[in-house]
């Protein structure tokens, strides 16, 4: 077994606003080793860019607040450190890549100035030094002519461009963690694939870990160890990408699973949906969150909410069918698809 | 296909870019702007070398001469009643009217700047008080704040300069706010601050830069205001004291001759009316250039 990196324990976040508290995560745990890649599946408001922002304690506070839980990075409890403390993690040993490279660089400084501005704020370096560092990290990434990139302005640069800067910076100090929320959803297909292979060939480079948000369980597949399915702030399942790959034992991740267009999918069939939308957070969910919705729900869903079990070897989930003992099988997605209909 | 050819494509498209967006080029198409901005380099330039540029010394009396007309005498524009060039006058007035005329707006600007971005950047109690200051300060009506704050002051061009700075703080302060609010949620804050930044870096390199525009464009114009403000307070006596030329004052003293000698007054009163409408237009120009939607 490698080395443990990060450990998060009932993780809680709340967002007050006025006098309704909206628990945007409740109870979030996993474990990440070092150079392994996590990836956090879930449908829009499932919690996970809230999880991943608040490992980094950036989540706008007020409204928000992370209210439980800890988070433990390289022997650090990142909840008990100060704000000063914290910033010498941030862009340091745990850097963040964002969904829209479009407006994730400031439009008023060229992109070798803000690729400088992240050494310079973690590294005691010389301005050409910096600089020299700056030209490095644009050639890793893959930018044609960076000494002469590096003066330009983000607007002269492409999205998948602008995206591979975005990497550059969050790179530059040698992270131990690389948090990418959405990397590649602003992009185009082939550049998405692009960016994911620089990303693994990074990886192999910087010896980073990965904990990956997306919609996209392709990537999941493609790019991960382990994966962590969100739903309306909870953990569903939680597991190897092999195990839940193989074996999904969840009745949302089945849903998840069924909603991608496989080649399987014949022109003239509907896509498969999750009939429904997530429940809302304001109000307390006294069962299972995804009962509403669930084509396998039982009274015992409505009134008791299930506890991670665990199902497999490294492989968790909250169902109250699903456990040692208890299986519960998965429908056709005919059959399930009929169900839809008929509900 | 090497590199170096690359580089070369690169550097021609950069060049073309700047000749397209310069934002001198843009200014200067709107002919508006271009009058504005000949009306302001005029008065600075005036201003600067109003020794070289003035006939006469502007505060030497002759009462034999005084009340001369247009052209009379070599007096380009005429005497006033105390025989005094108005030309030359009206040339010393201009450096009466740019110092406070820039030096008021640099003082709202730096300190309204400060406080509208303390104000949006952290927000909360901070941004309460400071605003609901500001609301206070800006119900005051401008002309009887400036008075109040000159009586207590005492008369002098740095007070005058003071008073008038005093009533644009606010005006600053909530446009800044305003653009601090938009810009602290783009998402390149956030990205900056997931490296590490501290707050002042955050605020002095990545907030405000992205906050200048409307700035720019605010100050320009409230340059034209407190030149008016400065002719209204010296017109009301209250603005530098006599015998120094100012274009308040110059009205000041015309005001009693409008019959028997109109040009006294009319004079002054023409080129605060050419200053003030020379810099609201280049003001709007300087607008539309600095408007990422506009496109010329």
């Amino acid at each position: 077994m490698s080395e443990e990196l990060l450990k998060v324990e009932n993780l809680e976040v709340q967002f007050k606003s006025g006098s309704a508290i909206t628990k945007a995560v409740n109870g979030v745990s996993f474990t990440l080793n070092r150079r392994e890649n996590i990836g956090i599946v879930g449908e829009s408001g499932s919690g996970k860019s809230v999880t991943a922002t608040s490992l980094l304690r950036l989540i706008p506070s007020p409204p928000g607040k992370i209210s439980g839980g800890a988070i433990h990075f390289d022997g650090k409890d990142l909840l008990k450190l100060s704000e000063k403390e914290m910033k010498s993690i941030r862009g340091n040993e745990i850097s963040m890549i964002f969904q829209d490279p479009l407006t994730s660089l400031n439009p008023v400084f060229t992109v070798g100035d803000q690729i400088i501005e992240s050494i310079k704020t973690h590294q005691k370096v010389s301005k050409k030094e910096a600089k020299k560092k700056a030209i490095e990290m644009l050639k890793l990434v893959g930018i044609p002519a960076p000494e002469k990139r590096i003066n330009m302005y983000p607007h002269e640069f492409s999205g998948g461009m602008r995206q591979r800067v975005m990497i550059a910076i969050a790179l530059s100090c040698n992270p131990k963690l690389l948090i990418a929320d959405e990397p590649t959803t602003a992009l185009d297909v082939t550049v998405q694939a692009q960016i994911l292979d620089l990303m693994k060939r990074l990886q192999d480079e910087f010896n980073t870990a990965i904990i990956m948000i997306t919609h996209d369980l392709g990537v999941v597949w493609e790019l991960c160890d382990k994966v962590l399915v969100m739903y309306a702030g909870n953990v569903v399942e939680y597991g190897t990408v092999k195990e839940i790959y193989d074996q999904p034992k969840h009745p949302y991740t089945w849903g998840l699973l069924d909603s991608q267009i496989t080649e399987s999918v014949s022109e003239d069939q509907p896509l498969t949906t999750i009939p429904g939308s997530p429940p809302d957070l304001r109000q307390e969910i006294t069962g299972c969150p995804f009962a509403a919705r669930c084509a396998y729900a039982q009274d015992v869903c409505f009134t008791n909410k299930p506890k991670m079990t665990e199902v497999g070897e490294n492989h968790y989930a909250a169902c109250h069918f699903q456990t040692k003992e208890n299986r519960l099988d998965r429908k056709e997605k005919t059959a399930h698809d009929r169900a839809i209909v008929t509900s | 296909m090497s590199t170096g050819q690359q580089g070369i494509v690169l550097e021609q498209t950069q060049v073309k870019t700047k000749n397209e967006h310069s934002l001198f080029r843009k200014l200067i198409r709107n002919r508006f702007a271009a009058f504005g901005l000949f009306v302001i380099l005029l008065l600075i330039l005036t201003a600067i070398f109003a020794p070289v540029i003035a006939t006469y010394p502007p505060n030497k009396m002759n009462v034999t001469k005084s009340l001369l007309g247009i052209g009379v005498e070599g007096h380009i524009l005429g005497t006033d009643n105390y025989g005094r060039d108005i030309f030359s006058r009206l040339v010393y007035g201009a450096r009466i009217s740019m110092l406070v005329g820039i030096g008021a707006v640099l003082f709202g600007a730096v300190v309204g700047t400060l406080l509208g971005v303390i104000s949006g950047y952290f927000g909360g109690k901070w941004d309460s008080i400071i605003m609901r200051f500001m609301d206070g300060l800006s119900a005051f009506p401008f002309i009887l704040l400036a008075i109040t704050l000159m009586s207590v002051l005492g008369q002098g061009l740095v007070n005058v300069i003071i008073a008038i700075g005093v009533g644009n703080i606010p005006g600053f302060a909530r446009v800044v706010r305003g653009q601090v609010l938009s810009v602290k949620h783009s998402e390149y804050i956030e990205v900056t601050r997931s490296l590490g930044a501290k707050h002042s870096r955050i605020i002095f390199h990545h907030v405000l830069p992205n906050s200048f525009a409307p700035l720019i464009v605010y100050a320009t114009m409230s340059i034209a205001g407190a030149i008016i403000s400065e002719a209204s307070l010296s017109f009301l006596g209250l603005g530098v004291q006599p015998p120094t030329a100012s274009w308040g004052s110059m009205l000041q003293d015309g005001k009693d001759f409008l019959v028997l000698n109109p040009h006294m007054a009319t004079i002054p009163g023409l080129a605060i009316l050419i200053t003030v409408v020379g810099i609201n237009l280049f003001g709007d120009g300087l607008r539309d250039a600095l408007d990422p939607k506009m496109k010329a």
